[in-house]
């Protein structure tokens, strides 16, 4: 067990260094940077003429080191990032550590409480589609599941926006607080409002994720249960719900832990554009402008930030695994 | 296999779908009264208009028609509203003639299905901003988010078949060169990635190049799916009789595995092809809805929808998410569909 974790571990190394370059490569295509966005501000809006504000745009990037060629670019930043500094964002006048680290926790609170939702809204339905195949309920099941998946998260965020302000008649829609509640000190009120707002985010991404975890239940369940060992277990005897829940479902739901690993980036992509829509401050909306405004280090950091945590997954998915399963450790 | 196909109502549904969009979208000039190009300021954000059988006295008209449409500015609200003036009718025609348009580029024609008697309007979806007709836009740009849907999803398939293929079949350093090149992909998350190489499409370009470079992001991001796919059916094919007969009678290896094992694998590519297109669709309609994907004055269904992201646009005008039920519904056909075509190409399952 041990060998196979230092094996997997040592494995994972190349692989996130081949990430952290092509994160930098992708960051730096386009063409121009953030001081060719800032020299146009401040033509159009500063009142520089273009060769003043060449000038300016010229020394930030002496100053910020972007004149250099691009190795030694990426030389700089691969290396501070074992320091802990994935450089400085333009756009916020901050480091980019302190800007996603102010983000990151709404993004993984949406995440996680969507990926409960989907577990529990996935897995449970998908037993009783599986049970009941070609019924009434399994057809609602499954075409409720494709629609899920069908809608993009974007339409889904601007239906619910729709309904909520026009039939419902909420007040306030979108971002985390009321416009009143923002400036206040933490408070139970605060609190409260809050989670009114902080619902329709989580159940926009979790909708999506608890579609797939349905088929995905459904499908492995049929599987499990065209298996001899549960004709067995009817022939002996025991009940149907014993021989469900005890012998099949067990069996059914190991492809699912595999998949809980790759789902947390898989919600975090997810819960991007739906925050944009509602306008919630989360990496996902920070991670747009960022890309609009070529505020390179902050995109480029991000990139880097979803690729590792998949591969984090990724390695907890394949130790569980091996941990739950023999047949793979010895592999 | 395809009796299989056949028993799977859902498939069917989806298939039924897919062909009748395709039908529309292809002939979206003949279906679509009004140019998706010209903009009118004096018709701007006018509602989805009805069609009447009944006149306001109650009397049935065989021939459907609308009314004419008043402009009038809410004096207390200051917003523009459209009222139908039920003193004049306008009975809907068939196959009037129109604005003129090129099918296929070759075929010039002015005929469109349906029409108005002149001076009427027709807009059964609305209009937008800059007083277009929605259903029309909505048309064309369904013609461009499926063309760059299937176009993206047959050059990764075409890509992914023959990497998986090499990887497969060779088994050695270009094995694990190609499966490392395919992890490295797969350990991004697609929108992210997508997201920032289509902000690295210069904003200057001409459009019609920025739809061949989302193309080519799509087609990049997406054959490591299929090469995987591909290459577990090639490694298992490797062993068996007809490749080792091919091999004997001497032909190429790139022979055996275009003309032996590619084949073989051919239902598998084509599911996993069909369950990639609406993945795609899905991907090109949020970076358009976002503005990363394809610029104006080109169209697609997510960037019909980009002002819908001002909660007070999208409170008056409603309609202009239209659109979006158009993906909606042909994702959910897409998905249908591949669903129907893994169940009848896998031989396991039971129905």
């Amino acid at each position: 067990m041990v060998g196979y974790l230092v094996k997997r571990l040592l494995y994972a190394v190349p692989l996130l260094a081949l990430i952290t370059f092509i994160s930098f490569v992708v960051i730096t295509l386009p063409p121009g940077d953030y001081m060719s966005t800032m020299q146009n501000r401040l033509t159009q809006m500063g009142g520089l003429s273009v060769a003043q504000a060449r000038q300016v745009a010229n020394q930030m990037r002496e100053m910020y080191g972007l004149d250099k060629p691009f190795l030694v670019q990426f030389a700089k930043w691969s290396s501070g990032i074992f320091r802990g500094d994935f450089g400085y964002s333009f756009r916020y006048r901050k480091p980019v550590f302190d800007v996603i680290w102010s983000r990151l926790g709404w993004t993984v609170l949406i995440a996680m409480c969507a990926m409960c939702i989907s577990m529990i809204g996935g897995i449970i339905p998908g037993i009783y589609s599986a049970t009941h195949q070609y019924g009434i309920g399994d057809y609602v099941l499954t075409v409720f599941s494709f629609l899920g998946l069908s809608i993009p998260n974007f339409f889904l965020a601007l239906m619910a926006i729709y309904v909520l302000i026009f039939y419902v008649g909420v007040s306030s829609v979108g971002g985390l607080f009321s416009v009143d509640m923002v400036l206040r000190p933490w408070s139970w009120a605060k609190f409260v409002d809050l989670m009114r707002h902080l619902w329709l985010p989580i159940v926009i991404v979790g909708v999506a994720g608890t579609a797939r975890n349905m088929r995905v239940m459904r499908a492995n369940l049929l599987d499990v249960l065209r298996n001899r060992y549960v004709q067995v277990a009817r022939a002996k005897g025991l009940k149907e719900r014993v021989v469900i829940y005890k012998h099949a479902v067990r069996n059914a739901l190991h492809p699912l832990v595999m998949y809980i690993g790759m789902s947390l980036p898989w919600l975090i992509q997810g819960e991007m554009a739906t925050s944009i829509v509602l306008g919630v401050p989360t990496t996902g909306t920070m991670f747009l402008l960022a890309l609009q405004d070529q505020d390179m280090y902050l995109a480029g950091s991000f990139l880097l930030l979803v690729a590792v945590i998949t591969v984090i997954g990724n390695v907890l998915a394949d130790v569980v695994l091996a941990w739950i399963d023999p047949r793979i450790r010895y592999e | 296999m395809w009796r299989r196909f056949k028993r799977h109502r859902l498939a069917r549904i989806g298939g039924i779908i897919i062909g009748f969009l395709f039908i529309v979208i292809v002939l979206a000039p003949f279906f679509s009264l009004y140019d998706y190009a010209r903009s009118d300021l004096r018709a701007t954000y006018i509602p989805p208009q009805r069609i009447h059988y009944f006149d306001q006295d109650g009397k049935f008209h065989f021939r459907p028609f609308t009314y004419k449409l008043q402009r009038q500015l809410d004096t207390r609200t200051y917003e523009l509203r459209y009222i139908e003036d039920t003193s004049q009718k306008y009975f809907l025609k068939l196959f009037v003639h129109g604005w003129k348009y090129r099918l296929f580029g070759i075929i010039k024609s002015d005929l469109h299905l349906v029409g108005v008697q002149e001076g009427g309007s027709l807009f059964l979806f609305g209009t937008d901003a800059h007083g277009r007709d929605l259903l029309s836009r909505t048309l064309f740009g369904g013609r461009l988010t499926l063309f760059i849907a299937l176009v993206a999803t047959a050059i990764s398939g075409i890509i992914g078949s023959l990497l998986g293929g090499i990887s497969g079949y060779y088994s050695g350093v270009l094995d694990i060169v190609i499966q490392r090149a395919v992890e490295v992909f797969r350990c991004f998350p697609e929108l992210p990635l997508w997201m920032a190489l289509s902000a690295a499409l210069p904003r200057d370009w001409n459009p019609v190049y920025t739809i061949y470079g989302i193309i080519g992001i799509f087609a990049l991001l997406n054959w490591p799916v299929i090469a995987r796919e591909v290459r577990a059916k090639t490694l298992s094919y490797r062993e068996e009789d007809f490749v080792l007969a091919a091999r004997s009678i001497g032909a190429s290896d790139m022979r055996i595995i275009i003309h032996h094992v590619l084949p073989q694998a051919f239902s598998h590519i084509i599911v996993a092809l069909t369950v990639t297109i609406p993945w795609l669709i899905l991907g090109e309609s949020t970076l358009s809805f976002l503005g990363l994907g394809i610029q104006p004055p080109m169209a697609s269904w997510g960037s019909l929808m980009q002002k819908a992201q001002n909660f007070q646009t999208l409170g008056q005008h409603p309609w202009i998410m239209i659109p979006g039920l158009f993906i909606m519904v042909t994702v959910l056909a897409f998905s249908f569909l591949g669903d129907g075509l893994r169940d009848a190409a896998d031989p396991f399952s039971h129905f």
